[in-house]
């Protein structure tokens, strides 16, 4: 899909972030186009989600420049950066324990509910056919990852690859244009992988959803996306198509590694 | 076996999110307001002005405190300085305009609450927890004393307490001690039910999982989009609403008195104390909390009667603290959900009770 549009929806320039006396990037930039699938990879404390927070807005760069959708920024903010279709997963699932997967999933699309609190108090009339679209196309998400079944369950009761999914689907629930997963494959089994590089492909494909994701497993990154970057250390190592990156002396010293024997 | 889900089809999804979506959670329902309704029938004068008044009254401030610390997740100490607002300000806000609607002014001096609880919700931007609520308590001392010092909330009145005014409504006296007890119950009924309706509209639509979002991961919420600030002061706002009109209520329907001494610390507590053994986070829990803690003392004082044991009045008072103090330590380890969870496991178990096989 690569140059598909042939236009970056995305493009970071020189960003430079710092922690005290910690950099946990320096001039970093590279760029997603419109409907690839972008990996970002390295070895841990590389800054692979500080980069994905610096581009939601979570972290506020010392330097550089976010240029989104034609629109150049020195940092995002992170409902702008949300109202403008950023959405995305976490580390850690960032699930929101004490509702149910319908609720948390109904959650992603607060951007798209308009009404104020007294029509929501009488929950009649425009409030109300707001709440039943908005659970229609929730429903259409619901289906689109097979968890039909949980919807009314509590999400801390939900097992770990489930709660995976419930992420991802409220993230979906905001029909974002740049999805940003990060780590979604960590700590699952090798089927749960399978079904959920099935469902990020899917999404890419239906939806032409733009995805940049952090992944550790190698044979995923290198199976479901259309470019790499590598960052280890705050800087950037490579950036290339898998092959390209796979065959980089620095990227295999620094992370990849040689097999041996 | 005698609580049915299965069975209960739903065609659209205005069904399946209607507010009682079981039928007989509807019939349960319909009952219960059947019954609220005829209670003047049957019960005595003290049974509706001692106990019923005050359940009532009480759990719209719980509602209130609900909103606010069992959906948005920001614990508050600061209900009973609301209470006092919305009280001193429909006493001020009658008196100033004598023909005004009581529901106008039980409104209006709700809003004045909301207003204050938006300012004394500020800091809950960088502060969580208990700083958050030991920045409330500053609002429940700050606002009494303010209520006390500044003789302009009483109309320089000499006592400091003026009595409620009496006003009426449709040609029924409705507050004041010439009111009959029972045009204030149905006044105060009237309003729980109105505002209980409103609460629960608002916490299953978008505000409420906005609230429900920043109580359970308050940094997903912000990155979703949902502004934590103006989530943190609508919840602050609300629940000061409800608080003021229970004041209010409280103030004019029920003591007949605008005093601070009635919406001191205790008060407070006991609010707290209503939510977290109703079940924070419910609607129905602030109903059951409120009637708890409204009912037990009751109980505990005529039980010796009952049993016609001779106990001193003064030991009793004592058993009552104590008895108090252990049943809300055995509902924080026993059942941390509180009454409303209960009443969810009661109902799950009667689905297949008595022929669980």
């Amino acid at each position: 899909m690569v140059g598909e549009k042939n236009e970056a929806l995305l493009k970071v320039e020189n960003i430079s972030l710092a922690f005290g006396g910690v950099r946990a990037l320096e001039e970093v930039s590279f760029d997603v186009m419109r409907g690839e699938v972008r990996a970002i990879i390295g070895p841990n404390g590389a800054g692979k989600s500080s980069m994905l927070n610096v581009i939601n807005g979570f972290y506020h760069p010392q330097k550089g420049s976010i240029t989104y959708k034609n629109r150049r920024r020195a940092q995002m903010k992170p409902h702008a950066a949300a109202a403008a279709g950023i959405a995305r997963t976490f580390q850690n699932i960032a699930l929101f324990r004490g509702m149910s997967a319908l609720d948390n999933i109904m959650t992603g699309r607060v951007h798209k509910m308009k009404r104020g609190f007294l029509w929501q108090a009488l929950h009649i009339g425009p409030a109300r056919r707001e709440e039943m679209e908005n659970r229609a196309f929730v429903e259409g998400i619901i289906d689109f990852l097979e968890i039909q079944a949980i919807r009314r369950v509590p999400v801390g009761r939900l097992p770990y690859g489930l709660q995976k999914r419930v992420e991802l689907g409220r993230a979906l629930a905001a029909e974002p244009d740049l999805l940003l997963l990060d780590e979604p494959m960590a700590g699952m089994n090798l089927e749960e992988k399978e079904d959920m590089c099935r469902f990020i492909l899917d999404v890419n494909e239906q939806f032409g959803t733009t995805i940049a994701l952090i992944e550790h497993d190698m044979g995923v990154v290198m199976d479901i996306s259309d470019r790499v970057v590598v960052l280890d250390h705050g800087k950037k190592l490579a950036d290339g198509t898998p092959a390209e990156v796979r065959g980089d002396q620095a990227v295999v010293d620094a992370y990849l590694g040689v097999a041996r024997g | 076996m005698f609580y049915r889900e299965a069975g209960d089809f739903k065609s659209t999804y205005a069904e399946d999110q209607a507010l009682f979506p079981i039928a007989l959670d509807r019939w349960f329902v319909l009952a219960a307001a059947v019954m609220a309704c005829g209670v003047p029938l049957v019960a005595s004068e003290y049974w509706l002005s001692t106990i019923f008044l005050p359940v009532l009254i009480l759990s719209i401030a719980a509602i209130g405190l609900n909103l606010l610390t069992g959906y948005a997740g920001q614990l508050s100490l600061g209900a009973g300085g609301f209470m006092a607002c919305g009280a001193y300000m429909a006493y001020k806000f009658t008196t100033a305009f004598p023909e005004l609607n009581m529901v106008v002014v039980f409104a209006l001096s709700g809003l004045s609450a909301a207003a204050v609880g938006i300012v004394f919700g500020i800091p809950s931007l960088r502060i969580k927890g208990f700083y958050l609520a030991v920045t409330t308590l500053a609002a429940q001392f700050f606002l009494l004393w303010l209520f006390t010092k500044v003789p302009w909330f009483v109309n320089y009145s000499i006592s400091g307490v003026p009595t409620a005014p009496p006003r009426e409504m449709f040609g029924v006296p409705v507050t004041g001690a010439s009111a009959s007890v029972e045009a204030r119950y149905y006044l105060v009924l009237a309003l729980t039910a109105i505002l209980a309706l409103l609460a629960k509209n608002l916490v299953r639509g978008r505000i409420g999982r906005e609230w429900m979002a920043i109580r359970d991961m308050d940094i997903a919420a912000e990155i979703i989009g949902i502004r934590p600030l103006k989530t943190k002061l609508t919840a602050f706002a609300i629940s000061s609403f409800y608080c003021g009109v229970a004041g209010a209520l409280w103030s004019f329907c029920y003591i007949n008195i605008v005093e601070p001494t009635a919406f001191d610390i205790n008060r407070s507590f006991a609010i707290l104390f209503m939510i977290i053994i109703g079940g924070l986070g419910s609607i129905l829990g602030s109903f059951l909390g409120a009637a708890f803690i409204t009912l037990l003392p009751v109980f505990l004082n005529n039980a010796p009667a009952l049993f016609n044991l001779q106990i001193s009045s003064t030991l009793v008072s004592h058993i009552e603290f104590m008895v108090f103090g252990a049943l809300i330590i055995f509902f924080l380890i026993v059942e941390p959900h509180g009454l409303a969870r209960l009443w969810q496991i009661a109902k799950e178990k009667l689905r297949l009770w008595p022929f669980p096989h």
